[in-house]
Parts: structure tokens; C-alpha cells; sequence
């Protein structure tokens, strides 16, 4: 019997659907936090980290609860869009994106706060407004923080189990993402098709990290020869 | 070197302190134990525990079974470790500790068997069951197995893991609605799970046991499988062989074929079998 690729496909969908909304909600929002102050600010802060530190199986209850038939967004989606997200890959995405998300926020908001406010400055001086200093001068300069909070959400994203067997079920070639896949064939005594899996997962696992090791060392380095040439 | 000696001597300390801790306890333990001894005899000699690992879809009837073995046999503790049956096999297989198996499926069992896990004699079909499609209390859409194709989502047990969901795989191929209905099922860890999805309303319909369906009333049972959809389902019991408490295991066991055990088991939905 050949392996089959639908738990890798599926969760490689998954993972650019999730990593597309972090990437669309964690940047902005980083980027807001890392300049202004408002009353409040730790507590939201603390809401943004949260899914990095609560187990995925209590953030899977809670979005179950709140995506669930009798659930108020359950019922305002199912009203208003006649959709339902539970044990639907839609939910496979939304679990994966809000576990994701901290990973790409905190990455962001760090190398935002670590850009030198003179140099927003001056542009400001020069007569550029708030959007056009974001986008020339603050984006470029935590763009290593974005690529690493991207990969990092990424394959966080391609690994989430807990809350995704919560919301999104395992329903074989619709929501049984690569994680399911595994846990179920482990369940199951299906120990080779458990190994494959294990082994794309890892080796996968594996190059990310080390690549994103490599990368940004070799951003440190080219900084330093930045700071050297001035 | 220094460190390491100030390490050694807070180490000490924190081992006092917890010696003192755990002497405390013993203490208070024993008066409370002693108290209780002028009150009951039986709980003088040590309480044995004899661990039942059980198929989660076993759980109220045994817990009713588990008072009328405790009172003819002062002095055991029934421990149950309830789970799906596929789970408890692999746990039993990695030597987990268990003195009774009892199965909701065969394969699970003759796995067991073949790997000279069991006590042999001791295993023995305790009790049946039949498989019905179950609906939340206030659906009119789904009146029988056809009426499934108009579902949007169902759910069933992992046929690979949970033997409720290998029956019902049986019964919807065997109707023939198995390949129109694989995408919108929903493959749950066990059968509490596939009756959760059913009570919240996230999923439309569950195929699920006949003494599952009685546990409660925020659903309705609409159909019962034909009769030869799907083999007939038997719940097998063994002692698993490395138990030290055989002969307490073996009453267990016997208790369970009772009539007052087995009354019980009909009480909640269960099927007798013909030994």
C-alpha cells in the first residue's frame, strides 16, 4: 500500500493559510505595540502571548466553545455566512494561526523595538508621514524579525496537533492534517506509515531551523560589517 | 569547590525537609486509618487494588458492578482505567499495569492472546451489544442510515482503533453508503467522543452502541443496524498474565457473569450473550 499524501497537502495548506493571517495581523499589530503607549497595553500584550504558553488543548476548548454550533461566533458565522468552521479545514486554520500567531508577533515587535527611533526621526523631519516611515524605514529595518517570526509561525503551523484535532476533527483527506495522520497510524499499529510521516515531519522540522540558524548568523555578520564600514 | 559544597549542604537541608514532610504525613495518615479501623474490620488488613482496564463505552455499568464486588470483597479497590479499546491493548502490550482486560472488540483481545498476554482459560465473552444511529434530541432531518447522505457532517469511532466505529464502517459499507459518506465523517478517539459531537450539535448524526445511546437524553435513538450489517458484537474479558492478584481477577470476572452483574449490563443497553 502507497502512502498516502493527503495529510501532507493538507497540511501544507493549512500552514500558508495560517501563516497569511499572522503575517497579515501579527505585523500591524507589532508594530502599533512597539510605538504606542496606551492604558492597557500590558494586558492586551499579555492576550497577544497567550496561545505561545496555554496548552493547545485549552486553546482548543476554547475556540471549539466559541466556534461551536451553540457558540456565539458559531452562530453569528452560521447566521450570517451560513458557514460553520468546526470540523471543517477553515477550523484547521484558525487553530493553527491563533497558536502561531505569538511566535510571529513577539518576533516582529522585538526587531521593530530594536530599530533606532533618530532614523524614524529624520524621515519624520523630511516631511514623510506615519505610513510612508513604517513602510520605508521601520519595515526594512526588523525584516530580519519578520522572516524569522514567518518561518517560525510556519512550521509551528505545520505542527499543531492539539487544538487542531479539537476544532477541525480528523476527517481523513479533509481535515486529518500531518500530525493527526501520525497520531492516529501510531494509534492505529501502523507504525510504518507513523515512521514516514515522522520522518518527512522531522527532516522537514530540521532543514527550517537550521536554515534560519545559518541565515541569521549571516545577518549578524553583515550587520556587523555594516556598523564597521561606518 | 566552594559552591559545590554550599550546593551539598542545601541539598541536605531540603532532604531533611521533606523527610520531615513526608513523616508528618505518614503520621496523620495512620491515626486517620486507625479511626476508621474501630469503625469497619475490613479495612484493617491493606486494601488490594485490582486494576480493570475497560472499554470507555463499559463505564456506568461497571461502576454499578464495582459496588456489588466491593461489598462481597471487603478489602479490594477496583481501579478503572477506562479508554478506548485500541489504546488499552497498546498500553497493556508496553506493560502497563493491569490485572483485567475487558474489550469492546475481539481483535483487540486475540492480540493479546497471540502475544501470550493473557491467563489462559480465563477469557470469556461477558456481554453483547447492538449498533443504532443517534441524532441530537431536536433533529427531524435524519430518520434512518439512508437519510445520512443528506447529513452535512457524522461522526463514528476510528474504525482502525475503536471497535464501535469498525461496526459502523461494517454497517454503512454493508449498506452500501460507506463511499458517499467518507468525507463527512468525522473519525472520533472513542465512542464518548462521537456522542459529545452529537449533544453539542456539531456534528449532525453519530453511529454509535445501543447502550451508549441510553447515556443520556439530549439525544434520540432513530435506527437500529440490520440485523448481519456488521458481525456480532461481543465485549471479551481476560486476566492479563502479569497480574500478582489472579485469584481476585478471576472473581471479577466471575461477578461479571452474574445475573445481578448481568442485569445491570441490560439496565444500561447491553445485550446478554449465550455462553
Amino acid at each position: 500500500m502507497g502512502l498516502d499524501f493527503s495529510p501532507i497537502i493538507l497540511s501544507l495548506k493549512v500552514a500558508i493559510a495560517a501563516v497569511i493571517i499572522v503575517v497579515l495581523s501579527g505585523i500591524p499589530l507589532a508594530g502599533l505595540m512597539a510605538r504606542r503607549d496606551f492604558p492597557g497595553k500590558d494586558a492586551v500584550e499579555s492576550l497577544f502571548t497567550l496561545p505561545l504558553v496555554l496548552p493547545p488543548s485549552v486553546v482548543g476548548f476554547i475556540l471549539l466553545w466559541l466556534f461551536g454550533k451553540n457558540g456565539p461566533l458559531g452562530q453569528f458565522l452560521a447566521q450570517t455566512f451560513n458557514v460553520s468552521v468546526v470540523f471543517h479545514i477553515s477550523g484547521a486554520v484558525i487553530a493553527a494561526a491563533v497558536v502561531s500567531f505569538p511566535l510571529m508577533y513577539q518576533s516582529v515587535k522585538a526587531a521593530m523595538e530594536g530599530v533606532d527611533p533618530t532614523l524614524e526621526n529624520a524621515a519624520r523631519t523630511l516631511g514623510s508621514g506615519e505610513i510612508k516611515v513604517f513602510f520605508t524605514i521601520t519595515l526594512p529595518l526588523s525584516w530580519p524579525g519578520i522572516v524569522s517570526g514567518f518561518i517560525l509561525s510556519f512550521a509551528r503551523s505545520l505542527g499543531e496537533f492539539g487544538a487542531t484535532l479539537m476544532v477541525a476533527g480528523n476527517i481523513p483527506g479533509k481535515t486529518q492534517t500531518m500530525p493527526i495522520a501520525i497520531y492516529m497510524a501510531s494509534e492505529s499499529g501502523d507504525d510504518r506509515t507513523a515512521m514516514m510521516l515522522v520522518l518527512i515531519m522531522t527532516v522537514f522540522s530540521f532543514l527550517v531551523v537550521f536554515w534560519l540558524n545559518r541565515w541569521s548568523k549571516r545577518q549578524k555578520k553583515s550587520t556587523a560589517q555594516d556598523i564597521g564600514r561606518e | 569547590m566552594l559552591v559545590y559544597v554550599e550546593g551539598r549542604t542545601k541539598v541536605k537541608k531540603v532532604a531533611i525537609l521533606f523527610l520531615v514532610i513526608i513523616l508528618t504525613l505518614a503520621g496523620c495518615g495512620q491515626t486517620a486509618s486507625g479511626d476508621k479501623g474501630t469503625d469497619r474490620r475490613s479495612s484493617q488488613s491493606p486494601s488490594k487494588q485490582i486494576i480493570v482496564s475497560a472499554a470507555a463505552s463499559l463505564k456506568e455499568p461497571l461502576e454499578d458492578i464495582e459496588k456489588l464486588y466491593e461489598e462481597q470483597h471487603q478489602g479490594l479497590d477496583l481501579v478503572f482505567n477506562f479508554a478506548s479499546s485500541g489504546s488499552l491493548q497498546k498500553q497493556i502490550e508496553q506493560g502497563a499495569p493491569a490485572d483485567i482486560f475487558l474489550s469492546a472488540g475481539q481483535s483487540q483481545m486475540d492480540a493479546l492472546e497471540k502475544q501470550d498476554l493473557l491467563v489462559q482459560g480465563t477469557r470469556i465473552d461477558f456481554t453483547g451489544n447492538e449498533i443504532v444511529l443517534v441524532v441530537s434530541r431536536d433533529n427531524q432531518n435524519i430518520k434512518s442510515f439512508e437519510d445520512l447522505t443528506k447529513a452535512n457532517l457524522i461522526s463514528i469511532g476510528t474504525p482502525e482503533t475503536v471497535p464501535a466505529g469498525k461496526y459502523a464502517q461494517e454497517t454503512l459499507k454493508n449498506m452500501k453508503l460507506w463511499d458517499s459518506l467518507q468525507d463527512k465523517i468525522v473519525q472520533a478517539k472513542d465512542v464518548k467522543q462521537v456522542l459529545d459531537y452529537v449533544k453539542s450539535g456539531n456534528v449532525e448524526a453519530g453511529i454509535v452502541y445501543g447502550s451508549d445511546a441510553k447515556s443520556s437524553d439530549k439525544i434520540k435513538v432513530v435506527a437500529e443496524a440490520p440485523a448481519g450489517s456488521h458481525s456480532p458484537i461481543v465485549y471479551p474479558g481476560a486476566v492479563i498474565n502479569t497480574s500478582s492478584n489472579l485469584a481476585e481477577a478471576k472473581v471479577f470476572l466471575d461477578i461479571l457473569c452474574s445475573s445481578e452483574a448481568q442485569a445491570i449490563l441490560e439496565n444500561y443497553g447491553f445485550k446478554r450473550v449465550n455462553y
